[in-house]
């Protein structure tokens, strides 16, 4: 270690010796002396260690065995059982195999190879000399290309340099298209059937009991092109009160039928579906995050970080009994941005 | 001096010799072998955390090379015809298909699926683990400051690479969790929902997010935390490693092993060892059986469920936020003249303020620090945590703001698991979310104060044996055994950092900044409690006689002084 440096005690601050402002400090005992261990003194011991070692590389051994057993050996006949057989024979023979190895080696270096601590000279990290070579070069360096003394040739590289990049931000653009309204409206439209989820067949009025509720997609989703963009926006939970339990404000008095009433699904929090109707409170929750709304207040917010209530889907019956959308929502459904109004 | 000259005088013996001189005569090893291969590395258990992190990554890479040859990350319909009956012909994307035949029909693929995400959840903790102990050490001083932050941008991009690949199976749980992303992004005032329309392509979901995803968790991502590893690991071998202070270990020297053999052997088979445990793990636990969950659709979602642990903190912070106080809302429609704009408080500053209240002071500590105590020394003994008790506190009380975050994302598990109000869950977390850092910090100052007053104890009176001696005037006193050297030696050589008070500038005047820090020093350092010196430990002994007593009774337990 001839090309360390000795850093000396007042290249950096010591331990012992800085910033205390106290009379003295403890003497440095230095290393403890050095502890043989068993198999050091002891020729059994270290017969016995190497054994050990030995042994540790054949459990390796016998690990990847296990392995090929497990790939070639484990027939997966589709059910989850054997898969999961294989997966765990795989998994141990992997284990054995690389622990066998790891453990094998660090019991080899632990009994057997030397244990004496050493101790070494830290670097110092940058040498004055260096650091003024260094100075000299770079000044020589901007010296040559002229740069302080042509400002035009600085001051235009600069222009450029910061223009440079923008089309690389640019060309981005086209990674997806505009908003524009796309996040006002859904699938739902006067006349349009509510049907269930997933399969799509109608609802009629009369199989909505009291204290049930319905997941509900629009009528034609299942066989439209952006199905899941659409569903994304266009599901609803229907659910039946007892009507004196609803109390719609003005103008919405007849949004629902016969206490039938319908609200998006997709929470105004950050969008998770608010799948779980809690049928004696009346309540709505959202998984992810909480939110919990209140079917008997139009969905009002009670609990949690949503802010808005659920939209409300405007509902009514076709001549044949079918539940029928009167309307689109009559606001954005979903978690609130910017342009939202 | 030319160096053809000594090649050529030099005549390798073995074949082994010539094919080495070969290639050290052109690429120069041997400068390489004297510089490395007698290298020494501090030993601590502490120290392995960070290796941890290494091995797990490698893993990572090695596992998910593997799967790349598998997956596909298109987000086009197809129906499933694999192994798995329950989902036989059920509309799913490509991507999803793909994930259950690596599952299903690959042999080996569940396996290589479990060990990369095990070893993913493995590498973030591992990673988070070695920061705290960077931290609760000081081992991010001067001259390491920018390898911590480093380290910190390591700490974002594994989570960030946890995420991307959360997202690719295109499972019900992945689907949902990019929904909240959509969400939370769509809160950016402005800009939110281009943002939005561009990532996902348009609309939520889209067909593209997830081929995008991919790009940047199998290229992008990856390379630049190879990068980072590349900066950090020159990082260590320019500063050499810190070393816990002891006998023997000074600021200018590095005590432990030479790289080889035992270092490299005992590192070495660490990997073996970190591999065989991860192998362990996902051979027996399941994770993510993606097949239970279904492919993704915007409608369903299942109660309980949990991110992966490192988005935790942030999901938490999303639950913890009222998004009304009272009659107050946290979303707010804002007239412009232009229209009428929408910010979402109740989104934004969950997903922003938090994190970013903990990486700031996690980037920026080490400045903080040395600017409280103007201490610009190099470090390279690290502080024992009780003897930094301002920093320990501090860091308790960091951890405890996580933790609570972390808490609120199982808040509706916690309360079925414990058969207790969910709302009341939520109510008294958002009452730990400020007080629990506070009390954390009380509590640790108090703790680590009580550790280094009991240290001084025991450096001054020795180790209570237990041993009852009746003095022949018939008093009765318990034996204490002095401590040896060594001992004695850790126990009273730290440094206790005390109040700097506000020093005036060259012209006389004291700025506001100055007094605010002496402020914060007095605050941090006024309880201290100073490291034994030698003139109170003789005091002690030639006042109490059981020391003496014990020393004289009790000499074949005083290891010999030289």
């Amino acid at each position: 270690m001839s090309d360390h440096s000795n850093g000396g005690p007042h290249a950096s601050g010591t331990v012992t010796t800085a910033g205390q402002g106290e009379a003295e400090k403890f003497r440095d005992p230095g290393l403890p002396p050095h502890r043989p261990r068993l198999a050091d003194v002891d020729p059994r011991a270290e017969k016995r260690a190497e054994r050990q070692v030995a042994i540790l590389f054949v459990v390796s051994i016998i690990g990847t065995l296990a392995f090929f057993y497990a790939y070639f050996f484990i027939e997966l006949d589709q059910t989850i059982g054997t898969l999961r057989l294989q997966n765990l024979v795989l998994g141990l023979g992997t284990a054995f195999a690389m622990l066998g190895i790891g453990v094998g080696i660090v019991h080899w270096a632990k009994t057997l190879m030397p244990d004496h601590e050493v101790a070494e000279s830290r670097h110092e990290i940058r040498s004055e000399s260096d650091r003024q070579d260094a100075e000299k070069i770079v000044g020589d360096i901007i010296e040559e290309t002229g740069i302080k003394r042509r400002p035009l040739i600085r001051n235009s590289l600069i222009g450029a340099m910061l223009l440079a990049p923008l089309p690389a931000i640019a060309i981005f653009r086209d990674l997806g298209p505009l908003p524009g309204d796309t996040l006002r409206h859904t699938m739902w439209d006067t006349d349009v059937r509510l049907t269930r989820d997933p399969d799509g067949t109608p609802i009629k009025a009369s199989d909505v009991t009291i204290g049930s509720a319905f997941h509900v997609i629009p009528e034609g989703l299942n066989e439209a092109e952006h199905k899941l963009e659409e569903k994304a926006k266009a599901v609803v939970l229907l659910m039946r009160l007892n009507p004196e339990e609803l109390n719609p404000s003005e103008g919405r008095e007849d949004w629902g039928y016969n206490g039938i009433v319908a609200y998006s699904k997709i929470c105004t929090h950050v969008g998770c579906p608010v799948a779980l109707y809690e049928q004696q409170t009346h309540h709505l929750l959202c998984p992810c995050h909480q939110s919990t709304f209140d079917l008997t207040q139009e969905c009002k917010v009670i609990f949690g970080p949503a802010v808005r209530p659920l939209p409300q889907l405007p509902i009514t019956v076709n001549d044949e009994g079918y539940l029928v959308a009167r309307s689109d929502f009559h606001e954005p459904v979903g978690p609130s941005f910017w342009e939202r109004g | 001096m030319s160096s053809t000259s000594t090649t050529a005088t030099y005549q390798p013996a073995t074949k082994v010799g010539r094919i080495t001189d070969f290639v050290d005569s052109r690429v120069g090893g041997s400068s390489m072998v004297k510089e490395f291969g007698r290298k020494i590395f501090p030993d601590h258990w502490t120290f392995m955390f960070g290796e941890v992190a290494l091995y797990s990554f490698v893993i990572l890479l090695l596992s998910g090379t593997f799967l790349t040859f598998f997956f596909d990350p298109s987000m086009a319909e197809t129906h499933y015809d694999g192994s798995y009956v329950p989902l036989k012909g059920v509309e799913m994307s490509v991507a999803y298909a793909s994930s259950l035949d690596i599952s299903f029909d690959i042999r080996g693929g569940l396996f290589m699926r479990q060990v990369h995400h095990w070893s993913a959840l493995l590498f973030v903790a591992a990673v988070s683990v070695h920061m705290l102990r960077v931290f609760f050490t000081g081992a991010f001083r001067r001259p390491r400051e920018l390898n911590w932050v480093v380290g910190g941008v390591l700490l974002i991009l594994a989570m960030a690479a946890g995420f991307t690949g959360y997202s690719l199976p295109d499972d019900l749980l992945s689907g949902n969790g990019l929904r909240i992303i959509d969400g939370v992004i769509k809160s950016v005032p402005v800009v939110g929902t281009y943002i939005s329309f561009f990532l996902f392509g348009g609309e939520f979901p889209g067909t593209d997010i997830i081929g995008r995803l991919y790009v940047l968790h199998i290229l992008l991502i990856p390379a630049i935390i190879l990068l980072m590893i590349a900066i950090h690991l020159f990082m260590v071998v320019v500063h050499k490693h810190t070393q816990y202070p002891g006998p023997g270990r000074t600021n200018d020297n590095v005590v432990g092993f030479p790289v080889g053999p035992v270092y490299a052997a005992k590192a070495g088979g660490f990997f073996f060892i970190v591999f065989g445990i991860i192998a362990f793990i996902s051979a027996a636990f399941t994770i993510n059986p993606i097949w239970n969950y279904g492919p993704y659709d915007p409608s369903p979602v299942s109660a309980g469920t949990q991110p992966d642990w490192y988005i935790g903190w942030v999901d938490g912070a999303l639950r913890l936020m009222p998004g009304w106080l009272g009659s107050f809302p946290f979303e707010w429609e804002i007239p412009f003249p232009w229209g009428t704009n929408t910010l979402s408080l109740n989104v934004l500053l969950p997903a922003l303020v938090p994190a970013g209240i903990v990486f700031t002071l996690l980037f920026t500590w080490p400045w903080i620090e040395r600017w409280i105590t103007k201490d610009n020394r190099e470090h390279h003994l690290l502080d024992r945590p009780r003897n930094a008790p301002g920093r320990t506190a501090v860091g308790v009380a960091g951890v405890v703001f996580y933790c609570v975050m972390w808490a609120a994302a199982s808040s509706d598990l916690i309360a079925t698991h414990f058969s207790v109000s969910l709302n009341d869950v939520t109510y008294w977390l958002r009452v730990l979310f400020f007080l629990g850092p506070v009390l954390g910090f009380i509590i640790t100052r108090r703790i680590a104060l009580a550790l280094q007053r009991k240290d001084r104890e025991i450096a001054l009176h020795g180790r209570e044996t237990g041993r009852i001696v009746r003095l022949p005037h018939g008093e009765y006193i318990e034996v204490h055994e002095p401590l040896d050297d060594y001992k004695l030696y850790k126990l009273v050589s730290y440094d206790a950092p005390m109040t700097v008070p506000a020093e005036a500038d060259r012209n006389g005047h004291i700025s506001k900044s100055e007094k605010r820090r002496a402020m914060i020093s007095r605050f941090l350092f006024e309880d201290r409690v100073a490291p034994v010196t030698p003139a109170e430990l003789e005091e002690a002994h030639s006042h109490g006689h059981q020391d003496q007593l014990a020393t004289d009774a009790d000499n074949a337990a005083v290891v010999e002084k030289h």
